[in-house]
């Protein structure tokens, strides 16, 4: 789950991390209005889950109010890589003599927690990994420990920051791990991380991931991350517990198991469709999660035709074969079905869909030879 | 042989008496698995069906000297049931939970490291641990599968079932099967469950079904090439998935540039090991090289 820059402030300053003082806006008043509170220059910056957002145009520096309304307005309904600008953030501009840095994350590999610290803050990390790896300091951090002191200022040290600043950046990085151990996050990352000329060390971004199964802890999280944007299938699904991912293609997919259907998703492409969505009923689907899960595909207007894929362990196929009748029968879908059902009651889930004869729906005996019909069968429908 | 189920295997499950949990431990038992006993506390003294329940670990391990743990606790009490078992000398534990936040994976799996080295954690997230006509821990549709040569290690629950179908439709049993599950923080790796199986005299080939995420996959190719003289026929799932996104799993996920499919792919051939398109093509390549 990735919160928007201001989110991950907001959470930045409850752990005691420093960041510049501004505010959360959706209009042009409101970005005026805290402007004049916190001082010019201030930075106006689209609130978007995407990168980029400075080559698109979406941070400017405004140096009084007529700046930053004409940004604001600019800014505001901007599309940044698909995404719609709903949000601004508006900050005191800083002044900046370094620019760092710093990120904590989950090592899966190493299955510790991972520091890592540049001096090269504010360009790609990921390039200064490649092009100049000795400049990124990486650090794993006992788990049952924690981060300490020490550790923290040795990175800051390794990393070659000045004397003056070993203090203060230590006291980010302590920040910044308690963020993540505290908001049971998998990513808190700050880039740039910057010293202004006072020599204060303050996070000017925010980058951070929470763990949606860990949201049991953290109850005041559950409504963050940026809600106009996300798909409205998608939230609806989230909504009703069932794994949806909404894809570019006209094909869409439903299946049993994270695993299977990502599996089906490929073997659709190989036989030269494009699935429209990644949908996983889970384990143990009944009658009335299989009518739900195709009422989400099909209000997705791209679809042309569905593979319902289903290999039953838990799952039975007397139960998928029940539930697509119901759905038959309360959607009168106008799309052609290809169900395959393998696994436990198999046999008597395609008597059943049989015996329905459901207009529209097609029974495949393998994964492959499903892929090539429903691949068709989109195809015909152009 | 097998891998860590077989006959010897002393069954207690966390969880005993919740409606996922009693109905599988039933099919476990049905299967041949010897069940010793449940834990939910409070609810010691009672039985499921004649398995008798116990309030805690240490009750149960005193009683009814279990050698496999099966935790069955929603995501919030799983991580505490885990160490538990561990603490009362439990050395196998399949968790099956799906959910857990991964901060508390974190937190089991470094504290089996440090306190308990000898306790293996299978899972969390997985569908256990099948070893054909001997034993069954989990939750894995054992009809589907006959006793054979092929090994399988999975994160994926379903992949393995498809897998395992085509395998034995083709007339190739297997050893033993073993899901590590889809969770970002797993106790045992790709690596672990591999080197059980070179050593395992009953397996003759092994299986190995990746998904995108983390980078298990590439881990096991170098391993693979060191360490394994047995062919392995690998299959990757998410070719097609796009980053950033989970997709279903929590450990499904590719982030910035790492994770793919590909790169798994790749790294898998790059050391000799086959890798099929499909689940269908890794079955058949596996059925061809056993000849």
């Amino acid at each position: 789950m990735d919160l928007l820059e201001y989110q991950g402030k907001q959470l930045f300053a409850r752990h005691g991390l420093r960041v510049s003082s501004g505010e959360e806006v959706e209009s042009v008043e409101d970005a005026v209005a805290v402007a004049d509170r916190v001082g010019y220059p201030v930075v106006v910056k689209a609130q978007v889950l995407i990168g980029g957002r400075g080559k698109a145009g979406g941070v400017k520096l405004a140096a009084d109010a007529g700046e930053t309304r004409e940004h604001a307005a600019n800014i505001l309904g901007m599309n940044i890589g698909g995404h719609t600008v709903h949000r601004l953030w508006v900050e005191h501009a800083s002044d900046i003599a370094s620019e760092y840095y710093a990120a904590v994350l989950l090592d899966r590999s190493a299955k510790r927690p991972l520091v890592m610290f540049s001096t090269e803050g504010g360009v790609d990390i990921e390039e200064v990994a490649e092009r100049t790896p000795e400049k990124l300091v990486r650090s794993h951090v006992d788990a049952l420990e924690g981060l300490g002191r020490e550790q923290a200022l040795q990175i800051a040290r390794d990393g070659g920051v000045d004397e003056d600043v070993v203090e203060g950046v230590a006291d980010a990085l302590l920040a910044l791990y308690d963020v993540w151990i505290g908001e049971d996050a998998t990513l808190a990352e700050i880039n740039p991380l910057i010293v202004t000329p006072e020599r204060e060390v303050r996070a000017l971004d925010a980058k951070v991931s929470l763990d949606g199964n860990a949201l049991f802890r953290h109850p005041e999280n559950a409504d963050l991350s940026d809600p106009e944007n996300e798909d409205p299938i998608e939230r609806r699904a989230r909504e009703n517990g069932v794994q949806y991912v909404a894809l570019d293609g006209d094909i869409g997919i439903l299946g049993n198991g994270a695993g299977l259907v990502m599996s089906t998703l490929d073997v659709v492409s190989l036989a030269g469709g494009s699935p429209a969505n990644f949908l996983d009923a889970g384990g143990g689907s009944d009658a009335k999660k299989v009518e739900q899960a195709i009422g989400l595909i099909l209000s997705n207007p791209n679809v042309k035709a569905v593979l319902v894929n289903i290999f039953g362990g838990i799952t039975r196929g007397e139960e998928v074969a029940g539930g697509l009748i119901a759905a038959f029968n309360e959607l009168s879908p106008s799309v052609p079905f290809v169900v395959r059902l393998d696994g436990t009651n198999a046999d008597q889930g395609r008597a059943l869909l049989d015996d329905a004869a459901l207009a529209g729906v097609h029974t495949a005996g393998s994964m492959n030879e499903a892929a090539e019909l429903v691949v068709a069968l989109a195809k015909d429908a152009g | 042989m097998s891998v860590l189920v077989d006959e010897t295997t002393r069954l207690a499950v966390a969880g005993i008496t919740g409606r996922e949990g009693s109905f599988h431990t039933l099919n476990n038992r049905a299967y041949g698995t010897n069940v010793v006993g449940g834990v939910t506390p409070g609810k010691g003294g009672q039985d499921v069906e004649g398995i008798p329940v116990f309030d805690s670990w240490e009750e149960v391990v005193a009683a009814a000297q279990p050698n496999t743990a099966m935790i069955f606790v929603p995501p919030r009490f799983a991580a505490d049931s885990i160490l538990e078992a561990a603490a009362a000398g439990v050395e196998l534990i399949v968790a099956i939970t799906e959910g857990i936040p991964a901060h508390d994976e974190l937190r089991v799996y470094n504290t089996l490291v440090r306190d308990h080295p000898g306790t293996r954690l299978i899972g969390p997230n997985c569908p256990g641990i099948l070893s054909p006509g001997k034993a069954n821990v989990g939750i894995i549709p054992a009809a589907f599968f006959t006793e054979g040569a092929v090994a399988v290690v999975s994160r994926s629950g379903t992949l393995t079932y498809q897998i395992g179908n085509e395998l034995a439709k083709a007339g190739v049993g297997c050893s033993t099967i073993v899901g590590i599950g889809g969770d970002p923080v797993p106790g045992s790796s790709f690596v672990d469950i591999v080197a059980l199986f070179e050593r395992d005299e009953q397996t003759e080939l092994i299986v190995l079904a990746g998904e995108i995420g983390g980078s298990a996959e590439e881990e096991a190719a170098a391993y693979i090439a060191e360490n394994i003289a047995k062919p392995v026929v690998a299959y990757i799932a998410g070719f097609t998935a796009p980053a950033g996104k989970q997709m279903g799993h929590a450990g499904a996920i590719i982030s910035g540039s790492a994770g793919t499919a590909q790169a798994k792919a790749d790294a898998l051939e790059a050391r000799g090991v086959r890798v099929g398109r499909t689940p269908t093509e890794a079955a058949e390549i596996a059925v061809q090289l056993l000849g």
